[in-house]
């Protein structure tokens, strides 16, 4: 179990981490998502000992990681890829570690088969692939056969096998009643693996959920409907006791699975419709409104920073008159 | 090798409540031990046999101190200068004071290295006792420094005395002691000082330079102090620069006052505990 506590790092003025508070328990993957930036490797360094906290704390099982004796194996990490020296083999880096902690050689050949990197275990990690790095970073968390594994972004670099493999390893390695705590920016990959999810942004939790509530709450399903005939379909809908939304330029929407229900009232009533179309909001569309406003590096679509889309505004405000154009009315 | 190991009763996983959690916790078969600095020696030991630019370094030490010992130990032997009246061991500085720019390289090595490849992060996340990893370090590369630079200064020592057998009357014990042991302890703290400003500076080309410059600077700004009121400066420079302190093992000093004796392996011991004292509080302020 791990517990964070009003955690919070400062770097001069910059805030990356700001009041973070949650609890990451056995059992389950918790997964960690936030856009780039947001604070996901700050934080997961501060529960590692590695950055101190500005204030707040982290626990793990109630003790500080510098309290822990055996760390490797209470808690493994696969933290940035390639954190060795690149001229030593991986099995010297493997076996290093194991001695620091006092883990018998033995264990060593067993992670680098666990891992799969037994025919280059004597090769300089100098020539590893992105992917060979990522499995001998994973080889390293292994080690100690610890209760509790944090991953920073594991799938990064892999091929659709060996992100197959990663996300098989860290289901079995949960339902062995271990503490899985692995981060990433990506909500598709999330949606597949986590059991929870905690999502921060700017360094600021956003969301504390299991992975089913957020996407119950999230994943809206809706009907798309466009046509000429607008007032006799929201007539036609409303003698139905279907409830419809207008989302501008002449669109309505109309919430659940209701496409055929909705075209067999149209055809009832001889209505043109122009586009009748289920569609699903993604998880992938939940995250990025959920985070948008925290997003610390903006990409802009070529739009001017001033232009701001109409729909934005509140309904029912008059729209904005530039400043002085009521001047003469005092 | 590994000690073979008592057969666990469980060879697979096992679950197992811990008292007061509800939750089920994971617990390993492998033997919990709890870590000194007997496993972070041992595992810095094998983090220096196993990169070749550790064997590359020592081995150019060796082929400079013994090399050119060997060298200017046969041009004098053969040459018809009187040496009756010196150390016969003097020669020796020439390879040492060359050679301890690898020791130099190596210590700073040991620690920036690890800063250039990330390594540190996970040398400290495996051991989160920031001054173990530190001490560590010190004990293996003091100890490796100390016992190559010995040998190799020893071997040249045993040859030059066979050497100069008859033209000297024969090097004093004293001699022997400070032309092996002595310089051997004065490389080793050198490269233990190198290893200090590594983990200060973190930065491998940045402390190497900075460590080279230490050695050599003092001595050639002084050579043009030509200056009647910097002469204090100029002489205190010489006296105290790092070749004329190795050369103090040889009984050879670029003026009579100065440091004598032992008193550069006092001189390199203290700025060595200052130097490492400071690595050791800044390694538990800075982030990794």
């Amino acid at each position: 179990m791990i517990e964070l506590e009003g955690l919070t790092k400062r770097y001069g003025g910059k805030v990356a981490v700001n009041h973070l508070s949650f609890t990451v328990r056995p059992g389950i993957i918790t997964g960690f998502l936030g856009p780039n930036g947001a604070g996901k490797s700050t934080t997961m360094r501060m529960v590692l000992g590695l950055d101190r906290p500005t204030a707040g704390d982290v626990r793990i099982d109630g003790k500080h990681y510098e309290q822990l004796e055996d760390p490797l194996t209470y808690i493994g990490a696969l933290l940035e890829a390639k954190a060795w020296h690149g001229g030593r083999s991986a099995y010297n880096h493997l076996l290093c570690l194991a001695q620091s902690n006092g883990i018998p050689a033995s264990r060593v050949r067993e992670v680098l088969d666990t891992v799969g990197l037994t025919a280059v275990a004597r090769k300089k990690t100098k020539g590893f692939s992105l992917g060979m790095g990522q499995r001998l970073g994973i080889a390293g968390a292994l080690l100690g056969d610890p209760r509790i594994l944090m991953f920073d972004e594991p799938v990064n670099g892999l091929d659709p096998e060996g992100i197959h493999w990663i996300r098989n390893l860290m289901k079995s390695l949960a339902a062995q009643g271990r503490t899985v705590f692995v981060s990433s920016h990506l909500m598709s990959e999330m949606a597949l693996t986590a059991d929870h999810l905690v999502v921060i942004g700017q360094g600021r939790l956003l969301a504390d959920t299991s992975m089913a509530e957020f996407i119950a709450a999230n994943s809206r399903s809706y009907v798309r409907i466009r046509t000429p005939q607008r007032e006799q379909l929201l007539d036609a809908l409303h003698g139905a006791g279907v409830s419809v939304v207008e989302s501008g330029a002449g669109v309505l929407e109309v919430d659940g699975d209701k496409s055929e229900a909705v075209g067999e009232l149209a055809a009832r009533h001889q209505i043109v419709l122009h586009e009748l179309s289920p569609q699903r909001a993604s998880l992938e569309e939940a995250f990025m409104q959920l985070t948008a406003e925290s997003v610390e590096y903006h990409a802009h679509d070529g739009q001017p920073p001033g232009a701001v889309p109409q729909q934005q505004q509140p309904p029912g405000q008059p729209p904005q008159q530039p400043w002085g154009s009521d001047w003469k009315r005092g | 090798m590994s000690t073979p190991q008592p057969p666990t009763p469980q060879a697979a996983p096992d679950w197992q409540a811990a008292p007061g959690s509800p939750y089920p916790v994971y617990t390993s078969p492998i033997p919990v031990v709890r870590a000194g600095l007997r496993h972070a020696v041992a595992s810095e030991w094998t983090k220096m046999r196993s990169l070749r630019s550790t064997m590359w370094t020592l081995g150019v030490f060796v082929l400079l101190v013994v090399g050119i010992g060997l060298l200017t130990g046969a041009v004098v032997a053969n040459s018809s200068t009187d040496v009756s009246t010196s150390n016969p061991l003097e020669q020796g500085f020439f390879g040492v004071l060359l050679g301890s720019i690898a020791v130099i390289t190596l210590g700073v090595l040991t620690t920036s290295s690890e800063y250039g490849s990330g390594m540190i992060r996970t040398t400290m996340v495996a051991c989160p006792t920031r001054s173990r990893v530190l001490a560590a370090k010190s004990i293996v590369f003091f100890l490796v420094a100390f016992v190559v630079t010995l040998v190799s200064s020893a071997c040249v020592a045993v040859v030059h005395a066979a050497l100069l057998e008859g033209q000297t009357s024969g090097p004093t014990g004293e001699q022997w002691f400070k032309a092996t042991v002595g310089v051997a302890l004065y490389v080793a703290l050198l490269g233990l000082l190198s290893l200090a400003v590594g983990s200060l500076v973190r930065h491998s080309a940045g402390a190497i330079t900075l460590m080279i410059g230490a050695v050599l600077a003092p001595l050639v700004v002084a050579l043009f102090m030509f200056s009647k009121s910097l002469e204090n400066v100029q002489q205190a420079l010489f006296e105290y620069s790092i070749p004329n302190q190795l050369s103090i093992f040889y009984s050879n000093s670029l003026s009579d006052s100065g440091p004598s004796g032992l008193d550069p392996l006092w001189i390199m011991l203290g700025v060595t505990a200052v130097a490492l004292g400071a690595a050791f509080a800044l390694l538990e302020k800075r982030d990794v």
